[in-house]
């Protein structure tokens, strides 16, 4: 079975070569385009599942390494290979399980698009770029890939780049990416400087018992700036919601598996640096704290379905966050990846419905989905469920284990924000569907189930939805906690108070949607109209968006028209200026050419004398 | 008595006389003749020089001879080209003279 291991580099070359043969040969056959790549990742997926299963049956602290270097200079190695242990393996399950579910129900919503192969080319690349991420043995390596997942959600996001909005959604999330890895490259640069090595494991011997601050709180600052960017962490979260102008299955692997788990995954992958320094995990904490309740409370008012389901993203993204912030990493993978089933469960739900309504995504002109969309619905109301942290579902297992977290650790005020962030949570789910499939349908739509090559992927993810949290609970003796461990990460007997106390805030949720929405007890128009401050407020996102657009109008624009003059008036002026002087100076002189032997004769003449002077006046003063 | 000051002053005249010359006259002969001049005073440095400080060689009087002669070929190669631009402009006036300018 060691085998196994030593073939696994085979998991991220795969997708990549199906990419290179749908690139190359197949884009004029669809069908054999998305069967390549379909094939191609559920090789994957067997591969890691085989590896998850040696991994999981062996010891904890083992890990397989395996690499070739690909880059050296004076200062600077990086290689290319694969490090397999608990952690990546369950990130190959995640990424592979939603990547290859995706593809098949990207067959159903994708069919009749006329980019069907490249989208599938594209996905091939993105489901890759992720999968060598994962298995990156050191910082060098996971950076490449991570820029490559940057890029190719740039091309999915932009997939339909007809429109003016996906453009520049792409454009958005691609800008807004390469802010945090600027950061990202500068902490790597500045860890191969102090310790010489990417490598993670040479890296955490190193750091036994180094304990200078001063390095080791820039490098995890800025190292944090990589997953502020990738993971839509406040204030680089801007992007993430506008990337909802990708098709449907593209939101669904972006929010779920291959590009905000990316920044989630690396402060796990690196939680041996930033575990070193407090301050950095308190930052990190107060980050992602921030960020779950900002986008939580944005969720609340917003009437797309996708936008609520993004920001409700974003919240579940700063809730790992803050996981990792207060030490409780085992508690933050475990959410990311009974996160990644429901929201991309979620996601794809929310395509069939988008798909069946002819790409209406208003929840206000939804409504009586349940009848005409049986398994759509339950399926989401599943997931939905799952992200509330209705118990036995995933989220509350893993959403649990955060709180407990937050509330053993001493950090009381992230506690009460979690709780707060998971009423809100509930609430706005369930807002969403008791107006778009329980509501009234006011807009007569005739909405059908989509077809089973979209249903069954909902079906299996639900599925995996109910059951994915049982690995991490105490029924199974929490053998993911078991794994999933580094030194530095505090774990908590599960607290039975803690799983009463956020099971009721998740009901209470649930049942203020349904006196709102369902019975319409309490007016939510006339709620608005009363809160029409903090509505407005929060429906413009705080306004974010405009004051990055004021900023960089003011700033960057302000800053190009500096240049701009100092460029024509500074630049341009000394070269102008000079040709002027010589040609001025040229016209002017060329009136002692007068034409006359005699005033040259007496030029000529003059400079003797001068000559003559200054010879004898050096000798006479060598002489006195 | 006169001494070696005496004839270097005269010689720094008709020097001088010859530069003023050179710088003054319009005229082309006017302006050969003065260049005589100068070649003159130097002729009467050398001999005086050689007279005065070191009596027991002609060195000096010898590169007088010398300088007069290639005075008058001089001279003559210069009237020539007198001669010769006169037949061109029928002028001796180097004010007429100014093509190469601006």
């Amino acid at each position: 079975m060691q085998n196994i291991l030593q073939i696994s580099w085979i998991i991220p070359v795969l997708p990549f070569l199906a990419f290179a043969c749908i690139g190359l040969f197949l884009h004029r056959w669809p069908k054999a385009a998305a069967a390549m790549s379909i094939l191609a990742i559920g090789g994957s997926f067997v591969l890691s599942l085989l590896v998850a299963l040696k991994v999981f049956t062996g010891d904890p602290g083992q890990v397989f390494e395996l690499s070739a270097r690909w880059l050296s200079m004076p200062g600077l190695r990086v290689d290319m290979g694969i490090m397999i242990d608990p952690l990546t393996a369950v990130m190959l399950i995640v990424v592979t399980t939603v990547a290859l579910l995706v593809q098949i129900y990207s067959l159903g919503y994708m069919d009749k698009d006329p980019g069907f192969a490249s989208y599938f080319a594209y996905q091939s690349a993105f489901a890759g770029s992720m999968l060598g991420l994962v298995v990156a043995s050191n910082f060098g390596q996971l950076f490449v890939f991570w820029e490559l997942v940057g890029i190719c959600s740039y091309l999915l996001i932009g997939f339909w780049f007809g429109k003016d909005s996906a453009k520049n959604a792409a454009i958005k999330a691609f800008v807004t990416n390469r802010v945090g890895d600027f950061g990202f490259l500068l902490g790597i640069l500045f860890l191969t400087i102090v310790f010489g090595t990417l490598n993670f494991g040479e890296l955490s011997t190193q750091l036994i018992g180094y304990d200078n601050i001063a390095v080791l709180l820039p490098i995890s600052i800025l190292l944090f700036f990589g997953p502020m960017g990738k993971s839509a962490q406040f204030p680089l979260h801007v992007w993430l919601p506008d990337a909802m102008e990708g098709p449907t299955p593209v939101s669904a692997l972006i929010h779920a598996a291959t590009m905000v788990a990316a920044g989630v995954y690396l402060i796990a992958r690196a939680f041996f640096i930033f575990s070193h320094t407090p301050q950095a995990m308190f930052f990190i904490a107060v980050v992602g704290g921030f960020t779950a309740l900002f986008a939580a409370s944005i969720a609340l008012v917003q009437n797309d379905i996708k936008r609520i389901l993004a920001y409700s993203t974003l919240s579940q993204l700063g809730y790992m966050v803050m996981a990792m912030g207060i030490g409780a990493m085992t508690a933050g993978m475990f959410h990311l990846m009974t996160h990644a089933f429901f929201k991309s469960l979620l996601f794809l739900a929310a395509g069939s419905v988008i798909h069946a309504l002819h790409e209406e995504q208003d929840i206000w002109k939804m409504g009586q989905l349940s009848q005409k969309m049986p398994v759509t619905t339950w399926t989401f109301v599943i997931g939905a469920l799952a992200l509330a942290g209705i118990p036995p579902l995933a989220g509350f297992w893993s959403k649990d284990e955060i709180l407990l977290g937050a509330y053993v650790g001493g950090y009381t005020g992230l506690y009460i924000l979690g709780s707060l962030v998971a009423f809100m949570t509930a609430f706005y789910m369930f807002r969403l569907i008791f107006t778009a499939f329980f509501g009234s349908n006011t807009n007569g739509h005739h909405a059908h189930e989509s077809a089973p090559v979209m249903t069954v992927p909902l079906i299996i993810l639900a599925i995996l939805s109910i059951v994915a949290g049982f690995v991490g609970s105490p029924y199974m003796n929490n053998i993911f906690g078991h794994f999933i461990t580094a030194p530095g990460v505090v774990h908590h007997e599960a607290n039975l108070g803690i799983m009463v106390i956020s099971s009721l805030i998740a009901l209470a949720g649930i049942v203020l949607a349904w006196i709102i929405y369902q019975r319409k007890i309490i007016n939510h128009e006339s709620l608005r109209q009363r809160f029409s401050g903090i509505y407005n407020l929060l429906s413009n996102k705080y306004y974010l968006d405009e004051i990055y657009a004021w900023l960089i109008a003011v700033f960057v624009d302000g800053g190009a028209r500096l240049l701009e003059w100092v460029d024509l008036k500074i630049v341009n002026g000394a070269i102008n200026g000079l040709a002027f002087f010589t040609g001025w100076s040229g016209r002017t002189l060329r009136y002692t050419e007068d034409g006359q032997v005699q005033t040259y004769a007496l030029y000529l003449f003059t400079g003797v004398v001068i000559i003559l002077i200054t010879a004898l006046m050096a000798v006479f003063t060598a002489i006195v | 008595m006169i001494g070696l000051n005496h004839y270097l002053l005269l010689a720094t005249i008709l020097f001088g006389i010859g530069v003023y010359g050179v710088f003054s006259k319009r005229n082309a002969v006017a302006i050969l003749m003065s260049i005589e001049l100068m070649l003159n005073a130097v002729n009467i440095n050398f001999v005086a020089i050689n007279k005065f400080i070191q009596p027991s060689n002609t060195i000096g009087q010898l590169f007088a001879i010398f300088v007069i002669v290639v005075a008058a070929a001089e001279v003559s190669v210069g009237l020539a080209l007198i001669i010769s631009i006169y037949r061109h402009k029928k002028s001796v006036n180097l004010s007429d003279f100014n093509l190469m300018k601006w």
